[in-house]
């Protein structure tokens, strides 16, 4: 990463624990948990609490819809980090790569509900634009989402727009597909805490 | 909540956040309230990510809190801290090395760079998240577009 303590100035404690993870999962510490371990009491520990209420906690929306989410507004964003760790966990909560893959390549021809189809369009305009109007909001609630479903995909959208910001900006490496593979089944047991 | 009975209609004057909205009768008042308490009220997501922005600008920190509310609002930064915490913000794929080279040659420090890019990255998305819920009130308000 770009910021030489967020590669080696963690306390001993943290780095036995980066250590245990490398040996047991046989992959890299991902460069997003290591984040969460620097200074956590600046950033960490409450980005990893409104990360998790906003993808685990109680919704409307599946996680596999709101991993969709993160997956699109990283696409949208470009950030290459999270288009492939949040590619591989849509694809495992959603157990359906070929229908990820059509959100993330064409989301108006993708074979997915219009309420979802409709409140991702929404999430990319925010974060393409920086700005909707209430009729874009109109389109979103005129096919059946509720106003709470549209609070919880802005949740989703804040939190994704400021963990892409951060991988990009501070280089996080980007993992080989089983590397990614793995982090998407830690995050889908244990979420984002 | 004011309300009153008028030849025979039960009226209320519905109030928003503090604000009188309108007066509606019979069923509407009970759909309206309800939807209101929906959009303007925090829910546990965006209680949390208050608690999140708020411990970054106003906490304790390395970077000074005027600093760390400039990077956040991304107002009245000096060069190079504007060319790299405007990238963040902006156009975070373009960051590169050099960004953070001729931020240190001006004298912060790792740790400085660290608060003010998380604040930066941070403040555009709260300003993402206000804008979505802005409209989604307009929307449930019946507002037109501007």
């Amino acid at each position: 990463m770009r910021l030489e303590i967020l590669n080696s100035g963690y306390r001993p404690g943290t780095k036995l624990l980066f250590a245990l993870i490398r040996l047991f999962s046989r992959q890299p510490v991902p460069d997003a948990a290591k984040l969460v371990f620097y200074r956590p009491d600046f950033y960490g520990a409450r980005a990893k609490k409104f990360t998790h209420e906003a993808m685990r906690g109680p919704s409307a929306w599946s996680v596999a819809d709101r991993e969709l989410m993160a997956a699109y507004v990283s696409t949208v964003n470009e950030s290459a980090f999270c288009i492939g760790a949040h590619h591989a966990t849509a694809r495992l909560a959603c157990q359906d790569g070929a229908r990820v893959a059509a959100v993330l390549a064409d989301l108006e021809s993708a074979p997915i509900g219009e309420p979802l189809r409709a409140t991702l369009r929404m999430l990319g305009k925010l974060t393409a634009e920086g700005k909707l109007g209430a009729g874009d909001m109109r389109e979103v609630l005129s096919v059946g989402v509720s106003p709470a479903q549209v609070k919880d995909a802005l949740a989703v959208c804040a939190a994704f727009n400021t963990i892409n910001r951060l991988a990009d900006a501070f280089g996080f490496e980007v993992l080989s597909p089983e590397g990614f593979d793995a982090g998407a089944k830690y995050l889908l047991k244990r979420g984002y805490r | 909540m004011a309300q009153g009975q008028s030849t025979g209609t039960v009226w209320r004057c519905v109030v928003c956040d503090g604000v009188p909205v309108v007066v509606m009768m019979g069923g509407m008042v009970e759909r309206w309230e309800g939807m209101c308490r929906v959009v303007l009220t925090d829910d546990q997501k965006r209680a949390a990510f208050r608690a999140l922005q708020e411990r970054i600008v106003t906490g304790e920190g390395r970077a000074s809190r005027e600093q760390r509310a400039r990077a956040f609002s991304h107002t009245g930064l000096p060069q190079p801290l504007d060319g790299l915490l405007g990238k963040v913000a902006t156009s975070p794929t373009q960051v590169t090395d050099a960004d953070f080279a001729a931020a240190r040659a001006a004298g912060l420090g790792e740790d400085e760079l660290f608060e003010l890019v998380v604040c930066a990255a941070v403040g555009l998305s709260a300003r993402l998240y206000d804008a979505g819920l802005a409209a989604l009130a307009g929307a449930v308000a019946g507002e037109e577009d501007g």
